[in-house]
């Protein structure tokens, strides 16, 4: 039974900070910009992201939530279906530049139903991938443009991104396999 | 979260927390048809055959609509012209299909439990789009959605409906649906129309729609079948309609706003008056267009299902 804190509150909130320079140094034009989080700690990363852009630049950039279970690649055959919920992006995306937002990028699946999900709604201009989290084993040719943390992990080891949103805490743990919970 | 059957045939004995997670998953499908591509892909590759041994337009494009949505394979298939008016069994008909591998099969049939029996003999998932007088869940499970999405919860609601309940299978499902979920339901219509013995079921049973009206807040009228009138259940559409017929005049009595729905087609002026099917407090309109969103949810869910 191991469970190691990897990211602390302080570190969570410099990462943020880091994040958010990187995401104004690569899109000088932050008019243009919008945020995507995917559900369901993607959501609550991508408010603080504009939270913060906000107190920095004074620009109120568009916040969205994905949810990308109808475009998931496993939906058929598992005992226990996700519960569906509904995406709310309530700008047009069309044009924008979409930071897609995501709390641990690990299989690349995610990011493959998400970038889907996103296409059906309207055509970006471009859009750039943000995780808080990159754990590696990629099974997709998938790619993040911002990194919070880049994190070796072990297959079966589990990443559990904590936030206050919904948590205790802004934390990041680093979980062994024993301790890992099953998901619904 | 499944939901605990593998096929949905009725209402009947349905569990508030499947309900529950049926209307909650046609929420998010409301989302998806407000988006302008309103289609998702998690029935790809699924086969959906639609079996409609009876007429319907309404119920047939609502499903057509949302299996098409859910990036499913469709195939439709009426009645009249098929290999049925040639004389095959449906037993026959169901094995047919059976072995052109569809996965999910959409069943209107004119005899009770038609659909029960299709989930007996064929590994497809069944869903019952209205077997004969008995049931027609979706229809029930469109009604609840509309009324939740109207008044936030169902709990305490009150609900009349009205009409030829005898022949409604609309009736039936929305009693079991609505009694489940914690409606008061009370039913008004001529005698004649009235099944004996449906207060087991867990309902009022009123004779006249002003004893009932005062102590509403949705009607929901039926359709006076016109087909089914050959039995003489009442003398004539005109005596229909001046006692049982849901008026503007019936219902501003009551002082304040009721609900009004209808299951649709609409006999304009004999069931229902014109001014109130297209009033304030009409939402037919929404009742079809939660149809489809409501459908959708059903066939993801049990086309997604491992059961």
């Amino acid at each position: 039974m191991k469970r190691a804190k990897i990211i602390d509150a302080t570190t969570f909130s410099r990462t943020v900070n880091r994040v958010v320079h990187e995401i104004l140094e690569r899109n000088k034009v932050a008019e243009q910009l919008a945020l995507v989080g995917i559900r369901n700690r993607g959501q609550f990363l991508a408010r603080r992201l504009a939270a913060k852009i906000k107190e920095m630049e004074n620009i109120d950039v568009p916040v969205g939530i994905l949810d990308i279970t109808l475009y998931r690649d496993d939906l058929h055959g598992r005992l226990d279906q996700p519960k569906l919920q509904s995406s709310e992006i309530l700008f047009d995306i069309s044009g924008k530049v979409i930071v897609l937002v995501d709390d641990v990028l690990f299989t690349g699946r995610t990011v493959r139903s998400a970038l889907n999900a996103l296409m059906d709604i309207g055509r970006p201009a471009l859009i750039q991938l943000l995780v808080l989290i990159d754990r590696g084993h990629r099974e997709l040719p998938i790619k993040a443009d911002f990194i919070g943390k880049s994190v070796p992990t072990a297959i079966q080891q589990e990443v559990q991104v904590m936030m206050t949103d919904v948590d205790e805490e802004d934390a990041v743990y680093l979980n062994d396999a024993e301790l890992r919970e099953v998901k619904p | 979260m499944s939901l605990q059957s593998r096929h949905l045939l009725g209402l009947d004995g349905v569990p508030k927390q499947d309900i529950e997670l049926i209307l909650d998953t046609a929420v998010s499908f409301k989302e998806v048809l407000e988006r302008p591509i309103k289609k998702v892909p998690p029935l790809q590759g699924k086969t959906i055959a639609n079996l409609f041994f009876e007429s319907s337009t309404r119920t047939r494009i609502s499903f057509e609509l949302a299996e098409r949505r859910l990036s499913a394979d469709v195939v439709s298939f009426a009645a009249a012209g098929s290999s049925v008016s040639k004389g095959e069994t449906l037993k026959d008909t169901a094995r047919n299909i059976e072995a052109m591998k569809i996965d999910m099969v959409v069943i209107r049939h004119a005899s009770a439990g038609a659909a029960h029996f299709l989930s007996r003999v064929v590994k497809a998932n069944v869903l019952n789009a209205g077997d004969g007088a008995h049931e027609h869940p979706t229809q029930a499970l469109l009604d609840m959605f509309t009324l939740r999405e109207k008044y936030g919860t169902l709990k305490g609601l009150r609900v009349c409906i009205v009409g030829d309940v005898l022949h409604s299978r609309v009736a039936r499902s929305n009693i079991f649906g609505l009694t489940t979920m914690g409606v008061e339901v009370s039913l008004c219509g001529p005698a004649t129309l009235m099944p004996r013995h449906i207060e087991q079921l867990g309902v009022r049973v009123f004779n006249t729609l002003d004893d009932v009206i005062p102590s509403v807040d949705v009607l929901n009228v039926l359709r006076v079948q016109l087909e089914r009138q050959q039995g003489g259940f009442f003398p004539s559409l005109r005596e229909y309609h001046r006692f049982f017929g849901v008026t503007k005049e019936r219902v501003d009595r009551a002082g304040r706003a009721i609900t009004i729905m209808h299951p649709g087609p609409i006999n304009r002026d004999v069931e229902l008056s014109a001014d109130l099917a297209d009033g304030e407090h009409s939402v037919i309109l929404e009742q079809v267009t939660n149809g489809v969103a409501v459908r959708m949810a059903a066939l993801y869910l049990l086309g997604t299902s491992s059961k």
